[in-house]
């Protein structure tokens, strides 16, 4: 039987509370109160909890851990993702997948793990004006949370399916690589989307929490925070309502947590919507705009050969050729893999009937890459925008303007060029008025005449990043470079909503980075310094 | 809800032009059905004759089966729905209110034959229609209604079978727990 790290530390005592499952108004105090116990807010309580500091943790989604994580993807899409895995752009052109867990969108990602690009870090010390995200600074604490996360280059071959990736550009003659994944004595089962079930995966729902947990944290979850309560320019408190049973609406449990300093850590439409309903000052009218997503199209194959894409570690191979480009001339993407099961490869395979019905029966052939653009560096891609529906609730919206769907275009280009090249029988885009095709010159000619448009071409996301953009500038930023917020004197964000464009890369290593320095800087200001940390 | 669905109709009559500025029709139209959280008995009706035509192929072929499958697709599909983010689900509704009101049926889905008379090429002629037009609002309740259907077939044993998906790996070896 495979142990349970969370059963083992909750029987052990620590203290943890299902807001959802109390009886009457709960009235917590801490130092420091952190919103999200994703990538971020994990990051943040592991490290202030070393220094010392009483820290509590509010968490929207469950506590769920390995026992339950049964790599069946009716359990997990609703009750570990945003909206059941469904949640989407207002126009409901795009699907996001975000993580609502403990552990947030960690506990659900595909492990990838990249530094900053150092041109994204360049941009914005060149462009945006930031004057201390130099690939210099930042090293130190990428390496510290890759020692920390066990993050290395996977020296496992990779699965048939990320294989046809790294075949395909050997074939073309562009560069590949190896991505890191950030695993212990992964078993390569393939399932980290619906929760890993043998703690393999170093999320923060196995290392950081367990570490703040056991220094004394307390973590409330299912436990959702409407808003922040101000007296002058401090906050004093937060409230939250517990989460009904399926997840979806606040209940009527309420949890207040008093503190000396608020993190937000809740993520790229979270965090903005806190704020938002909190009416917190945005003098400069940038709160949760810039958004950025890493818009993503995807390209299916049929392989001759057995691919089982829905086996072995999801994301292993990349190509950045694509985004070798220059920042300010048509928009760059990487490419990757995505892993093959049953359920997300229907819901994304266009059609219905038959032809849909034909390549659903080759799933074990099936061959799936993903581009993903890199936005927020070109006018052309302004990013989208926060807004509060009528019932308080958040929804982004994200117009696709022409800049994005010329890259979308060389996307599937590219993407189907290169399972050709790697031997795919034929290639399909997903999109609704593409054919499936067997050679690269009937492919070109399909793809050219595609009509690109909302709800008709596939597009994901599982990278929201921006909203409350870091920056000196209180004109341009929601917070400055030590994440701390411009106006608001005791709140800090620390999550990928400090990102001032999208990254070019998964975002979490970025993320584990930036905020492992912030939450550095915070204990040191509370007068409690992190031990062993040296330079904030 | 009577003046939106009046307004809906006016719209259809006019020419679908005025449809992508319509909103759905608004409500839940009546009390879910036995065993259901959302989904009354004319939308379980209208999934009834819908599923078979998105999931032409991927059904079991035994009748029994078949029908069965049907009934764990359309509680399937109820269960994803009230999963969703509430808004989300209000529009679905509203789209299913105008799946299962005839003279909506009629003009927004082309669907002349109640469902449960309506022939697989008809549904077809529908989903066809929806996926393909020029109205995002069209587009957009074809793909929520078939991402439905899809997802709660899918991750079901049966459909594994004739996918020949072999399931998830046994991760506890058998003879040590």
């Amino acid at each position: 039987m495979i142990e349970d790290p969370i059963r083992i530390g909750v029987a052990s005592g620590w203290k943890t509370i299902d807001a959802a499952r109390i009886d009457r108004p709960l009235e917590l105090q801490a130092d420091v109160a952190i919103v999200g116990s994703g990538a971020g807010g994990g990051v943040t309580a592991e490290m202030l909890s070393a220094a010392g500091l009483a820290v509590v943790i509010l968490e929207e989604g469950p506590l769920a851990s390995s026992s339950e994580f049964r790599m069946r993807e009716r359990e997990a899409y609703p009750r570990l993702y945003q909206d059941s895995a469904a949640r989407q752009t207002r126009d409901k052109a795009i699907t996001i997948l975000q993580g609502r867990a403990v552990g947030g969108s960690t506990t659900v990602n595909w492990t990838s793990s990249f530094r900053t690009p150092p041109r994204t870090l360049d941009y914005w010390s060149r462009a945006l004006g930031l004057k201390t995200v130099s690939s210099g600074a930042l090293d130190p604490w990428f390496r510290r949370m890759e020692e920390r996360l066990s993050i290395a280059p996977w020296p496992v071959a990779p699965n048939e399916n990320n294989d046809v990736l790294r075949r395909g550009c050997e074939k073309l003659g562009i560069p590949a690589a190896a991505i890191a994944r950030n695993v212990k004595g992964c078993w390569n089962l393939g399932y980290c989307g619906m929760g890993c079930p043998t703690n393999a995966k170093q999320s923060m729902l196995v290392t950081t929490l367990p570490a703040a947990l056991a220094k004394g944290a307390t973590l409330v979850h299912r436990a959702r925070v409407i808003s922040l309560e101000a007296r002058g320019e401090r906050i004093v408190a937060c409230e939250a309502r517990g989460i009904e049973g399926n997840g979806v609406g606040p209940g009527p449990q309420r949890v207040r947590v008093s503190a000396r300093h608020f993190v937000l850590a809740a993520g790229g439409i979270g965090t903005p919507a806190i704020l938002l309903r909190s009416r917190a000052p945005d003098p400069h009218l940038v709160l949760g705009r810039r958004t950025f997503l890493h818009p993503t199209v995807i390209s299916g194959a049929t392989m001759p050969q057995k691919v089982a894409g829905y086996y072995g570690a999801p994301q292993s191979v990349y190509s950045d050729h694509f985004q070798e480009t220059a920042l300010d001339g048509p928009i760059g993407f990487k490419l990757e893999a995505a892993p093959i099961h049953p359920v997300l490869a229907g819901i994304t395979l266009p059609g219905f009937g038959a032809p849909h019905t034909d390549w659903m029966k080759k799933l074990d052939q099936a061959q799936v890459l993903i581009a993903l653009l890199r936005d927020g560096f070109h006018e052309g891609s302004p990013g989208g925008r926060v807004l509060l529906r009528s019932d308080a609730t958040p929804v982004l919206e994200y117009p696709i303007g022409d800049y994005l769907w010329e890259g979308m275009r060389r996307a599937y280009l590219a993407m189907a060029e290169v399972q050709l090249a790697a031997g795919a029988q034929v290639v399909l885009p997903m999109h609704e008025s593409a054919a499936t095709t067997g050679t690269w010159r009937e492919a070109r000619a399909m793809i050219e005449a595609l009509p690109l448009r909302p709800l008709s071409t596939r597009i994901s996301s599982a990278h929201v990043m921006g909203g409350c953009a870091m920056g000196p500038d209180p004109r341009r930023a929601v917070v400055d470079e030590s994440l701390r917020h411009h106006q608001l004197e005791n709140v800090s964000i620390h999550d990928g909503s400090i990102f001032p464009t999208s990254l070019g890369a998964n975002p979490q290593l970025s993320i584990y980075g930036f905020t492992a320095r912030a939450a550095a800087r915070l204990a040191a200001a509370l007068g409690k310094p992190v031990p062993g940390v040296t330079e904030a | 809800m009577r003046a939106s669905r009046r307004r809906f109709i006016q719209a259809g009559a006019a020419g679908i032009a005025l449809l992508a500025t319509v909103r759905w029709l608004d409500a839940w139209p009546a009390a879910p059905a036995a065993r259901l959280k959302k989904l009354d008995a004319r939308a379980v009706e209208m999934l009834e004759a819908v599923v078979p035509v998105v999931l032409a192929g991927a059904l079991p072929e035994d009748a029994g089966e078949k029908s069965a499958a049907v009934a764990q697709i359309i509680e399937g599909f109820d269960r994803a729905l009230s999963g969703l983010d509430p808004a989300i689900q209000d529009e679905i509704g509203q789209m299913l209110g105008v799946l299962v009101y005839a003279p909506t049926r009629i003009t927004v889905a082309g669907v002349w034959s109640p469902w449960k008379e309506a022939s697989a090429a008809e549904i077809a002629a529908f989903l066809g229609d929806w996926r393909g037009s020029r109205y995002e609002l069209k587009r957009s309740g074809y793909r929520a209604l078939t991402q439905l259907i899809k997802a709660s077939w899918y991750d079901n044993p049966a459909a594994w079978r004739i996918l020949g998906y072999p399931g998830p790996p046994q991760v506890v070896p058998p003879g040590t727990t």
